[in-house]
């Protein structure tokens, strides 16, 4: 830390050499540099001693939200009571809006669908100046499309603890006053929206939601919409417009939801896990929250983790845990030893892949995946093992997006379509090493030009791929032209093209 | 440079022969959006046309009445997306007819429907089989358990039928669909509306025939009224989540199969014993105080 900080020797012997002779300059510069006193020439600060190493995950029992995570006990409202969910919700609904949010801000809660916002930030725009001179109805979207692939944790929920996210709904509805929630529940999961429709029923006949909502004199509605199979309704305007009952295409922000969002009125949208979680943080205090992983990635996080594992498994663990743990202790390993790992992906499919070699160090946060050049998205991880076709499993996700696609801004709707058939090219090594560039052009000239961040999403996989598995690719190339008598030219063209008379572009 | 020039003269010349010739075509085109495989225009077909009458019972007009509830009286469109599902499932299909009977009820124009109908992937603008079989071959379910490779293998194999058919008997449409959202319990099939998951080659063979069993004995049911009123004893939840599933072929009295995962587990959990929740569960006491 000190070399950082302190002046280059070079530097200084220049400009003592002007007053003193050299001998003496060398003899006070090596004084000056002992260890034992740190003698400053400069205005610099004082560093802070490094904190105390400090190793996440092993979260205790005691402290993980979701006790009903395994099907302990039903997901009826008494056993909900039993262990602890809508305890004490009416004191906590009488402290009106600036104290939960305050306790959600202090929590460090981060939105937990993806993009990692901090949720109490979130809340606070809803109460904007003279919010309440405005007597439109406003509204808490739950976001219960999952449908990234490799996320199964809000099913979990749903199915197991629909009691934590109404009240959830709740808690933060009254956080942003609003006057009811929609969960927006995707269309595949029937057995989800059952259980859910039928929890919601319980509270309202228990007076827990509804007019006076746990005798809190506040009203409160909370309801059911299924999807039919979008994954672009998972994107928060899109979603709204299909709440709406129109097609789920994205909107352009601003107006921001929060402004102009659900049937014209003010809106937000929040993941099932970051709603369901806001009651336990209410009731055992921000601080507790933020106790858990590092600075700024705060909290407890459901993790699911997929692929080649021994025993694929969903568990709620400590922010920050590092990869090779959270494999080993819950998942039994990797299958064949950690040595037998290839890649991962460590976020849900739209977050970029990450080799071996990165994944040995990693921890599992927000921060410390995008400083690795990925991101934590929704805490899927995807194990792929030596055995795995990388090109195939990135293709198969380039084809995946090519489905999803709205088809509303053209570099999506054409790039997502390009895209796949390059990677269905590459697969078999059908292509040109320089179309790998053009292909990692092409996401760059896709990303940012979007609405909604499905051209992102589509993008960050294969630039993942190249970044970490281009030499893969290029051996596949190789691999092929050794197989077909010539390497393919590019578009996919066989080598002898010209001479069967194709009319293929020149320069190829 | 005769002997450059020559070769192309003499290819020149031959080109118009050869374009004419030749199979290959290549068109600039721009690529309609699929979300789904069904084809995205409508055909008049003698099972779906306008002119086929469509009405809702009486007991899907009061879940009609139900919905609207759920909307702001002047948003009624915004219930399009749950009542369209019901025709759908009164049907069998969202015919046109059923599209139009929406587009009546709601007020709003049907072109407004269709829209909707063709975004979505989950309305089935043809007839499907009894058993809507889907098949999730996304690269989660690629990789996990033994692979949706297999799974599609068995599948196709046992049916007789490649993805997007519908088997002779008209008992299965098959189709390969993407992520279903059970990449923990991959690989994993959508049936109607049950998941079955953790598949193996065999599994999926021995479900399928049960489903042949059980279609021959069992009358069809009409179900899926859970997610709008909450009643459904084949929907189980918390503890009973995943209990009886695997266990699914009984040779004599024919039993249709219980969904979740095939392989023995409950749910998501480490199939070779819980890593965590294992000690007492907490209750109120370890609330803060100051309540």
């Amino acid at each position: 830390m000190l070399s950082r900080h302190a002046p280059l020797p070079k530097a200084v012997s220049s400009i003592s050499a002007r007053v003193i002779p050299s001998t003496v300059c060398a003899a006070s510069r090596a004084a000056s540099f002992s260890p034992s006193q740190q003698a400053r020439g400069l205005a610099t600060v004082q560093d802070a001693p490094p904190p105390p190493k400090r190793i996440y995950g092993g979260l205790k029992d005691q402290d993980r939200i979701f006790q009903n995570l395994y099907g302990h006990h039903g997901a009826d409202l008494a056993s909900a009571k039993k262990y602890g969910d809508w305890y004490k919700t009416k004191e906590i609904l009488l402290k009106g809006h600036d104290w939960i949010i305050s306790e959600i801000k202090a929590s460090g809660l981060r939105g937990r669908g993806g993009a990692g916002f901090p949720s109490g930030m979130k809340w606070s725009f809803m109460n904007f100046k003279d919010w309440d001179k405005d007597n439109k109805p406003r509204y808490l979207v739950v976001n219960a499309d999952e449908g990234e692939p490799g996320t199964c944790k809000d099913r979990e929920i749903m199915r197991k603890d629909p009691h934590k996210l109404i009240e959830g709904c709740l808690v933060a509805g009254r956080a942003m006053n609003c006057t009811a929630a929609y969960i927006y529940i995707r269309g595949e999961f029937y057995h989800e929206a059952t259980v859910l429709q039928r929890a919601i029923q319980e509270a309202y006949k228990d007076g827990l939601i509804g007019k006076n909502a746990c005798g809190s004199g506040y009203d409160f509605d909370v309801f059911i919409h299924r999807g039919m199979g979008a994954y672009v309704c998972g994107e928060e305007t899109s979603l709204i417009e299909s709440l709406e009952g129109k097609p789920g295409k994205p909107r352009l922000k601003p107006p921001f939801p929060a402004a102009v969002g659900l049937f014209g009125c003010p809106s937000t949208v929040a993941n099932v896990e970051t709603i369901a979680v806001a009651p336990t943080i209410c009731r055992r205090g921000g601080s507790w929250f933020a106790g858990f992983g590092r600075e700024r990635n705060a909290g407890t996080k459901l993790f699911c983790i997929s692929g080649h594992v021994n025993n694929p498994c969903t568990v709620e663990e400590e922010m920050s845990i590092p990869l090779k743990e959270l494999i080993d202790k819950h998942c039994g390993g990797v299958r064949g030893g950690w040595d037998n790992l290839k890649a991962i992906i460590p976020g849900g499919s739209s977050t970029p892949i990450l080799p071996k070699n990165v994944c040995d160090e990693q921890l599992m946060d927000f921060d410390a995946l995008k400083d690795s050049q990925s991101g934590l998205g929704t805490a899927a991880v995807i194990v792929m093992d030596k055995s795995t076709d990388v090109v195939r499993a990135i293709s198969r996700l380039s084809h995946f997006y090519r489905h999803e696609s709205c088809g509303q801004c053209t570099p999506c709707r054409e790039g997502s379509k390009w895209t796949e058939q390059i990677m269905k090219r590459f697969e078999k090594g059908q292509g040109r090493e320089r179309e790998i560039d053009m292909l990692q052009e092409l996401t760059k000239q896709v990303e940012g030009h979007t609405i909604c961040a499905l051209g992102e999403a589509f993008a960050w996989p294969i630039q993942g791929l190249i970044r970490h598995f281009r030499p893969e690719l290029e051996a596949r190339m190789k691999d092929y032209a050794e197989k077909n008598g010539g390497a393919a030219l590019a578009g996919g063209w066989e080598h002898n093209s010209l001479s069967q008379g194709k009319l293929i572009a020149p320069g190829q | 440079m005769a002997s450059n020039l020559a070769p192309r003269i003499f290819r020149r010349a031959f080109r118009p022969a050869r374009i004419t010739s030749q199979s290959q075509c290549r068109y600039f085109t721009a690529s309609a959006r699929m979300g789904s495989d069904a084809l995205q225009v409508h055909r008049d077909s003698p099972e779906n046309n306008a002119k086929i009458p469509f009405k809702f019972t009486a007991q899907n007009n009061k879940l009609i009445d139900e919905i609207l509830k759920r909307y702001p009286p002047q948003y009624k469109k915004a219930a399009v997306m749950p009542i369209l599902d019901l025709g759908q499932r009164q049907h069998g299909f969202t015919s046109l007819s059923v599209m139009n009977e929406v587009a009546r009820i709601l007020e709003m124009p049907p072109m407004r429907v269709y829209e909707v109908a063709t975004f979505y992937t989950m309305y089935n603008r043809t007839p499907v089989g009894k058993f809507h079989l889907q098949v999730c071959t996304t690269t989660p379910c690629q990789l996990g358990g033994c692979g949706s490779d297999k799974i599609v293998k068995a599948i196709e194999g046992h049916l007789g039928i490649s993805a997007g058919h519908t088997t002779k008997d008209g008992l299965f449409t098959y189709v390969e669909v993407e992520c279903l959202g059970a990449c923990v319990n991959a690989p994993m099939v959508q049936i109607n509306d049950d998941f079955y998951e953790d598949l193996t080659p065999e599994s999926i063979v021995s479900l399928l025939t049960a489903l042949q069993e059980s279609a021959k004995a069992v009358p069809p049911t009409e179900g899926g009224k859970g997610a709008l009123t909450g009643e459904d004893p084949n929907v189980k939840s918390g503890a009973e989540v995943g209990k009886d599933s695997g266990r699914i072929y009984q040779k004599d009295g024919v039993k249709i199969p219980s969904p979740g995962p095939m392989s023995g587990r409950k749910t998501c959990e480490n199939i070779k014993g819980l890593t965590n929740l294992t000690s007492p569960m907490w209750s109120t006491e370890v609330f803060r105080k100051d309540l």
